[in-house]
């Protein structure tokens, strides 16, 4: 509408300025007027693209369990993951399997890590968007010696991030409610069991809640392949934010 | 006329610093674990100088009952009596994995600090708390989440028991699936002060072990519970 508005205005200009021109420029004293219409289209100036661009610093704080190659996904609206709601085949896949290929195509625009996070380790991730400086940062990995563990940030709003602003969070651990937390042999890819990822047969609670931890065999639970090494708490990720350009 | 500025200055700064205009506030309290319940939530708007739990002290008969068996017949009556707002709970059934409860009120002049509480089950006596938090005065939304808290009242010997003070073991309200035949993690409550819950231990054994309740389902990491309070 704006947009509109203004190439009416510049046609009205030219139209107006047409006669006193040709007038102008008649110096045997014949005046001309004549009503020359002259539509002259002006585009909007297209301007060049701006790239947004932000630094995501993924910081590993658990004791043994790597992190999946991080999703890094820019989005217009909506939500990664919430607590209380299903979670979609695109958050299994990657909370069960550490597969990240189908939450990036969610994004206007994403980025993936380059690999596994090892405990203590840190990575950073860019991302760049064109023109856009409203839009919502999630931040995805998986605890890959868990049956369907992840962490990361849901839909940051990145309105307020002026180039060179920084934000710095941690985030707590979240269950898919998509696999059943058996910790059994055969049920965990990571490391410690290298075992099966994904498998779309949901048998769980079937929403995303915080995770209960996990018990490991070190604290009863008989079956488990996972160790007192492979228990964490909240917060298991450091995660900073800055706007680079 | 210096008195009458001088006063008038003073008045002022009162009225600047002091929260005590009345607030419409409506609350959103989540359940965020996997796994766990919690009763019906007390949450009431007071004065400052009041207080429904302090952590490091002994918890009131009141919170003892809250923590152990989910009555708030005593907090209920506290907060009466000191002019505390309660929040109308539209349900008063227990919160489920996740499930949200809302609510609105004004709060009264003065009753500037919202305090929640509701016990955790199944437990001997765990609860979710928020202690005497600031309501802002500046409308808007804001987001609190709250840990876990043990009330030190009861040893967490994790059998099926009673929810009465005095009463050994935890309550076992239909809705919860738990073991039996456990033979008590513990008999000890060795901080008697309100503390961090150390977090159930539970084990895979339904029908024996030392605990009734399930180790991959009953347990939890803070925090606990997410409290949404909008200032309108």
């Amino acid at each position: 509408m704006i947009k509109r508005l203004k190439l009416t205005k510049k046609r009205l200009a030219i139209l107006v300025g047409m006669p006193i021109l040709l007038s102008a420029c008649s110096d045997d004293e014949v005046e001309v007027i004549k009503e020359v219409e002259v539509i002259v289209e002006v585009p909007a100036p297209v301007p060049e693209p701006v790239d947004v661009s932000y630094e995501v610093t993924v910081t590993n704080l658990t004791n043994a369990q790597p992190l999946s190659p991080v999703a890094v996904v820019l989005h217009a609206n909506g939500h990664l993951f919430s607590v209380g709601e299903v979670p979609s085949v695109d958050l299994e896949k990657l909370a069960e399997g550490g597969m990240n290929a189908g939450l990036l195509a969610l994004g206007e625009a994403s980025a993936t890590g380059a690999g596994a996070i090892a405990p203590g380790a840190s990575e950073t991730i860019s991302v760049t968007i064109e023109d856009v400086t409203t839009a919502k940062l999630s931040v995805v990995t998986m605890l890959v010696n868990t049956n369907d563990a992840f962490s990361g940030l849901d839909a940051l709003d990145l309105s307020d991030f002026a180039v060179g602003d920084s934000w710095t969070a941690t985030a707590g651990v979240y269950d898919a409610g998509t696999e059943v937390n058996t910790e059994a042999v055969g049920s965990i890819p990571g490391p410690a069991d290298g075992g099966e990822g994904f498998n779309a047969i949901r048998i769980d609670t079937g929403y995303v809640a915080m995770h209960p931890g996990v018990v490991t065999v070190d604290d009863g639970l008989s079956d488990s392949v996972l160790t007192i090494q492979h228990k964490f708490d909240n917060p298991a990720l450091r995660i900073m934010v800055t706007r680079i350009e | 006329m210096n008195k009458f500025t001088k006063i008038c200055a003073a008045s002022a700064l009162v009225f600047a610093s002091s929260q005590t205009v009345a607030a419409d506030v409506s609350i959103t309290i989540q359940n965020l674990t996997q796994g766990m319940y919690f009763t019906p939530i007390a949450a009431v708007a007071h004065t400052p100088d009041a207080s429904l739990f302090e952590l490091g002290e002994q918890a009131s008969p009141e919170i003892q009952e809250m923590a152990e068996g989910g009555s708030l017949a005593g907090l209920t009556t506290i907060a009466t009596s000191i002019g505390a707002d309660v929040l109308a709970e539209p349900t008063a059934g227990p919160l489920g994995p996740t499930e949200s409860v809302s609510g609105t009120f004004t709060t009264a002049d003065g009753n500037s600090v919202l305090s929640v509480v509701a016990m955790i089950l199944p437990s001997n006596d765990g609860f979710i708390g928020l202690d005497n938090w600031s309501i802002p005065t500046e409308a808007g939304t804001y987001t609190v989440y709250l840990n876990a808290y043990d009330a030190g009242t009861e040893a967490n010997d994790e059998i099926v028991g009673g929810g009465a003070p005095g009463t050994p073991g935890m309550p076992a309200p239909p809705f919860l699936t738990l073991g039996t035949g456990g033979s008590g993690v513990t008999a000890e409550s060795s901080n008697t002060n309100v503390h961090i819950h150390p977090g159930n231990i539970g084990d895979d054994d339904a029908a024996g072990g030392s605990s009734d309740v399930t180790n991959s389902i009953h347990r939890w990491l803070n925090p606990v519970a997410k409290v949404t309070v909008t200032v309108n």
